[in-house]
């Protein structure tokens, strides 16, 4: 085994994410006390100038341009194989959450999934985890101190990663490549012409709690009062209350408002991805042990259904 | 046409206090309720459809969970064709490596076209089941998949990206899909329903052995420590509202 910490980038439109950048970073610091390098595996096209790794290894293929999971994985696997690394970094992603545990299954070594957390203790790989809705964190080692660990987005500080300097390595792609049994069909982009929440400066933002699409308007009411856009958590764009472009987390937009009020938003992990940086978080709901408690800067248990109306007035 | 495995999967309810055990590697799973992971209720939901549109058949398949019983006769009662109860694990945190292991032993003789399973489960920490058991059998996979359709040995599914960004991919059948969300809501089985296939019975149990563990050690599970919990604003909603306001009126952010 080779002492070195593999990352897997991850890019769209060709310039890397910033999930990228941050994995790098956290991958240089634990190569160094295993005294390994830090190796990002760039597949497909993509600017990787920026890269702080010690050594960038490219894999260019017409079956890697878009991305597919098998042949991602096929790739991935086949890099892994030879250059053996100690710990391989995915983000948690749709990516990881494909390229993880196919990963884990196909080598044969553990993966530790949903981390916050990794430290080195000696050649042990120690991994905090969310686990139970964001409700519990859990403390695992790595067994054989080797393995996968796929990591929240914002766990780490992106700085550490960029600055450039890699050695660049040109792989040549595995045979196995061209007999992929799944083939890329095409890119949805996101649907245009709706508020874009990204650039409102002030959210609203609404969950589970909300109860039903026609109390959307208690939300909306408070929202044009003081010129803020509407969003919401999951549960409520799945529902089809309000267009997907209005989902904060994980799989929906980043956000980093001055201020992101929410109502009737618990806090799961996915949810916090999405909005965790916003300068003001103020957060209600009627759970005082709701996790979003634990990000927001200011709280409060009042029913959202007392309250909402009760903002609108004062603003009016 | 497609015949489809869709794997259910029972797990704490999250609504429920999650205590922990002696040694806090564990929750306290004793006096813990039950309930089927959401994004296998999607799983279920979207088999479902697949059938309706391009008929086929749907098994449901479950590990001897507690109160896994329920929720299989519940798919029966929703449209599944046979539901099938894998015995022999252990009581506990069964991991996905196992639960992968187990459910690859019983396909291996099983003939099936799709095998579908939510993406994840709030307890997955050593990674996701559909992934895992991809590998055993050597399927392709797809995960955080929105929609399916099948059509001459393949299926087109869409994967989900973040920022509402998709794409669309064919895979060959048989594949195995992690599903992220239906194209609609989970349908409701009435009580009367599940009440005639609990009577009918007919509930498939199949001995298996569970090998092997997930190379991870859990050390501890704890409670995030917030460092910095919100200041709570008490008082009235009128109090509270004023409260809110002004922090946004001392920021400049309204007027």
């Amino acid at each position: 085994m080779a002492s070195d910490v593999l990352v897997l980038v991850e890019h769209i439109d060709s310039e890397l994410t910033d999930t990228s950048y941050e994995l790098v970073g956290k991958a240089k610091d634990l190569a160094g006390g295993w005294n390994g390098e830090a190796v990002a595996l760039a597949l497909g096209s993509v600017d990787t100038s920026e890269l702080a790794a010690d050594r960038v290894l490219k894999m260019a293929h017409p079956s890697l341009d878009n991305y597919t999971p098998e042949a991602w994985l096929e790739a991935l696997h086949a890099v892994v194989q030879e250059r053996d690394p100690k710990l391989v970094l995915i983000a948690n992603s749709t990516v990881g959450m494909d390229l993880g545990a196919g990963l884990s299954g196909r080598w044969g070594k553990p993966i530790a999934a949903y981390a916050s957390a990794i430290t080195g203790e000696d050649q042990d790989v120690v991994v905090t985890s969310q686990v139970f809705g964001g409700k519990l964190l859990a403390e695992a080692v790595i067994d054989g101190g080797q393995g996968v660990c796929t990591v929240i987005a914002g766990s780490f500080p992106g700085e550490a990663g960029k600055g450039g300097g890699a050695t660049v390595e040109d792989l040549t792609p595995p045979a196995a490549l061209g007999e992929s049994r799944t083939s890329f069909v095409t890119t949805i982009e996101p649907e245009g012409g709706d508020v874009d929440i990204t650039e409102s400066p002030l959210l609203v933002s609404i969950g589970r709690g909300i109860e039903s699409e026609d109390n959307i308007e208690l939300a909306q009411e408070f929202a044009d009062a003081i010129g803020a856009a509407v969003s919401a958590s999951r549960p409520i764009t799945d529902a089809g209350w309000l267009p997907k472009t209005r989902q904060v987390g994980k799989s929906g937009m980043k956000v980093k408002p001055k201020a992101y009020l929410t109502f009737g938003i618990s806090g799961a992990p996915e949810h916090l991805e999405g909005m965790r940086d916003s300068d003001l978080i103020v957060a209600c709901n009627i759970d005082e042990n709701a996790p979003i408690f634990d990000i927001a800067h200011f709280g409060t248990t009042t029913d959202l259904f007392d309250l909402l109306p009760a903002l609108t007035e004062k603003v009016k | 046409m497609a015949d489809m495995i869709v794997l259910l999967r029972q797990v704490p309810d999250l609504v429920e206090e999650l205590e922990l055990n002696d040694d806090s590697t564990d929750v306290e799973r004793e006096f813990m309720k039950f309930v089927l992971s959401e994004w296998d209720d999607y799983a279920l939901e979207e088999a479902l459809l697949v059938k309706e549109a391009s008929q086929g058949s749907v098994t449901v398949v479950a590990l001897d969970d507690p109160d896994v019983d329920q929720v299989l006769y519940t798919a029966l009662a929703k449209g599944a064709d046979k539901a099938v109860k894998l015995t022999g694990s252990e009581e506990g945190w069964i991991d996905s490596h196992q639960r992968a292991r187990t459910i690859a032993s019983w396909m291996r003789n099983q003939t099936y076209d799709l095998v579908l399973t939510g993406v994840q489960s709030v307890e997955d920490i050593d990674g996701q089941v559909g992934m895992l058991l991809a590998q055993e059998l050597q399927h392709p996979h797809v995960s955080v998949v929105v929609s399916v359709e099948t059509k001459n040995g393949s299926a087109r599914v869409t994967q989900e990206f973040g920022g509402g960004r998709f794409s669309e991919l064919d895979v060959q059948l048989p594949a195995v899909l992690g599903i992220q969300q239906s194209r609609q809501a989970p349908r409701y089985a009435p009580i009367s329903r599940v009440r005639q296939a609990q009577q009918a019975g007919g509930l498939e149990e199949v001995p298996t052995e569970v090998s092997g563990g997930s190379g991870l050690t859990v050390r501890r599970l704890y409670a995030p420590e917030s460092t910095d919990h919100a200041e709570m604003l008490e008082g009235s909603a009128d109090e509270v509202a004023d409260k809110i306001i002004e922090l946004l009126r001392s920021r400049g952010l309204i007027k």
